[in-house]
């Protein structure tokens, strides 16, 4: 882990109200590392990784991307949301366009890519995501699988420093997790993009992560290699969580 | 195959028009309680509405008068004779191929705009060459054309200006403020708030009394602004803010994650809000939306309490004339029916929207 990181959190807490919902979070994310997060529901994983694209804002702390620290500055949000993509659970595709402008709308509009070229490239992600074919349709007219693996597609157009994923596989009907996985995989061995990613698919996080972060009531509690965390656990909260969710 | 179709009793009683009689008009005692008294009330009704409206009607007569001792049935010799003065007011008789053109543009403006085709920016200039040509035909003044006073303007015409441009100018108005008052910014909101509320808390009729009686009296001396810019102006600001009301709940009505998506792309507000929010929030509200039209369409008849001749006020002016005293009902069906012809066609064109957009991205 050398150079700057790409994601930096220092201190981040955050409030609903009265509810602590992060207490102190230190996280530094290196260029191309990949991490996944797990923990119990609540306990503020998505809550982390929206503060990162500011969908949701801090209120002490700094966060720093690729050297850009996050304040109430719309410009910088911007730039920042520009090379982070995000994956949202429930997909959250634009139904009233088709796939393929699902895709280009944002790299011909804020990266101002010629549209002839964003349509190439969107072709090329399809294609990854394996669904090249279905670039005319409607999202309604794809099943889950398909349509997160179009949300990946639509994320990765904007070739982004930083993917954001929660939970992205927890919507979906059990037999299409595999073909999501299986993207997800793919994309971690071959583009070297910074992931950060919230599931508790555990055969994933075996595969491809370098770290895993266990969060439980707004805290890191534990984070270390694939390896130690599922084996070695330190913490009482972890094994009881590693118990419940090892189970099923 | 014939041998099929034919069917035994059973199956006759279930298909065609018993089959259809039993399952959907008696299918329970309720049911077949109020199908019974629709068909009740349409004997005595349906009749006695067409013997009026056709058979005993007449079409040749000079006044009232000879109309009844004709037959008892509607007047259309008032229309025959009237309808001028109806569908164009007071407009100089030998002029009035100019509004009857107008008309035509006026479908024409409203055929292009309902057209997916069209529904890009290339909409802005065809409704400036619109606009320009409906002014300079109904005022004239140019092109060997004789000057026509707006004060002269009346019946169809009249009425589809103020409600198409009305509907026109409305609609972007509404788009802002509907936005306004979401919007983060404190200053934004407050105005957009203030003017939905106030304008809503207040009857068109007397917004229109107020443009016409009360606004000269702030105006400087001497400054006067036109009765009718006045009237368009009232009707204009009246459906900006209930169409803004009718906007704001589909754009709450969107769920959270569009926003997030398009946020978490990086497009900045205005991108948002023209690619992803703004069209799938005016599709949900179509149906309500062209309710609001279709009131406010009709609304613009109010405009004769400040003395223009719209389509029904010129209406009232052609059963004023001595000779014709007595046929009011036989003016108010024939402009109802100019009104209702407008109402369907919006009705029907919301319906066919709607189903479109269901068909692209379903299926
Ligand atoms: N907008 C909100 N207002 C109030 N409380 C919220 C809001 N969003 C999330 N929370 C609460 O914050 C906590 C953390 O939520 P979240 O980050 O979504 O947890 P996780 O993703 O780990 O399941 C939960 O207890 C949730 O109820
Ligand atoms: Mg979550």
């Amino acid at each position: 882990m050398s150079g700057q990181p790409m994601i930096e959190l220092t201190n981040v807490n955050k409030w609903y109200g009265d509810f602590h919902v992060l207490t102190d979070i230190n996280l530094k994310v290196a260029k191309g590392e990949r991490i996944v997060i797990c923990g119990p529901s609540g306990s503020g994983k998505s809550t982390m990784i929206r503060c990162i694209n500011r969908l949701e804002e801090h209120q002490a702390g700094t966060i720093i991307v690729d050297g850009i620290e996050l304040a109430n500055d719309v410009k910088k949000i911007e730039a920042i949301r520009r090379d982070v993509g995000m994956v949202f659970q429930h997909f959250n595709l634009f139904p009233h366009l088709t796939v393929l402008e699902n895709l280009t709308l944002a790299p011909i509009w804020v990266r101002k890519t010629p549209k002839a070229e964003a349509e190439a490239t969107a072709m090329k992600y399809l294609e990854r995501v394996r669904i090249p074919d279905q670039a005319n349709k409607y999202p309604g007219q794809l099943s889950g699988g398909q349509q997160q693996r179009v949300a990946i597609a639509r994320a990765l157009c904007m070739n982004p420093k930083v993917m954001l994923f929660d939970e992205p596989t927890s919507a979906l009907d059990p037999e299409m997790v595999a073909e999501v996985l299986d993207v997800m995989v793919t994309l971690a061995q071959e583009s070297g993009v910074t992931m950060l990613c919230v599931t508790h698919e555990m055969g994933f996080a075996r595969s491809v992560a370098n770290r895993v972060i266990f969060m439980d009531r707004g805290q890191i509690v534990e984070e270390n290699t694939p390896e130690e965390f599922f084996h070695n656990p330190q913490n009482e909260r972890t094994k009881l969580f590693l118990s419940q969710i090892l189970q099923h | 195959m014939s041998a099929v179709t034919a069917g035994s009793p059973k199956s006759m009683f279930d298909s065609g028009v018993l089959g259809w009689l039993r399952n959907r008009v008696f299918s329970s005692v309720p049911n077949a309680i109020i199908s019974m008294l629709i068909v009740w009330l349409a004997v005595m009704t349906v009749p006695a509405a067409f013997d009026w409206l056709v058979t005993s009607s007449v079409v040749h007569a000079d006044g009232t008068r000879e109309c009844r001792a004709i037959d008892n049935g509607a007047c259309w010799a008032l229309i025959v004779e009237k309808h001028r003065l109806i569908l164009f007011g007071l407009y100089p008789y030998d002029e009035q191929w100019r509004p009857l053109i107008v008309v035509g543009l006026f479908l024409a403006l409203i055929g292009i705009s309902c057209s997916r085709r069209f529904w890009n920016l290339s909409l802005i200039p065809i409704w400036i060459v619109g606009i320009v040509a409906i002014a300079t035909m109904m005022w004239g003044g140019v092109l060997g054309m004789t000057f026509v006073p707006n004060e002269r303007w009346g019946g169809l015409p009249l009425t589809l200006i103020l409600s198409v441009f009305g509907m026109a100018f409305a609609f972007p108005l509404a788009i802002l403020l509907a936005l306004g008052r979401r919007s983060k910014l404190p200053v934004v909101k407050a105005i957009c708030v203030t003017y939905i509320e106030l304008i809503r808390g207040v009857p068109l009729i007397s917004l229109l009394f107020m443009a016409s009686v009360m606004f000269p009296l702030f105006l400087p001396d001497g400054m006067n602004i036109d009765k009718l810019l006045r009237a368009q102006i009232a009707i204009i600001m009246f459906a900006a803010a209930y169409q803004a009301e009718v906007i704001r709940g589909g754009l709450q009505s969107l769920p959270k994650g569009q926003y997030e998506a398009a946020d978490a792309l990086g497009l900045g507000y205005w991108q948002k809000t023209g690619f992803i929010i703004l069209p799938q929030a005016l599709r949900i509200v179509i149906p309500p939306m062209v309710n609001s039209l279709i009131a406010m369409f009709k609304d613009t008849s109010l405009v004769v309490i400040i003395g223009l001749y719209d389509l029904m006020n010129a209406a009232k002016a052609s059963f004023v004339d001595p000779a014709w005293r007595g046929a009011s009902m036989e003016a108010y069906v024939f402009v109802a029916s100019i009104y209702f012809v407008f109402c369907f066609f919006m009705s029907k064109y919301s319906q066919s929207l709607e189903a479109g957009f269901a068909r692209a991205e379903k299926r």
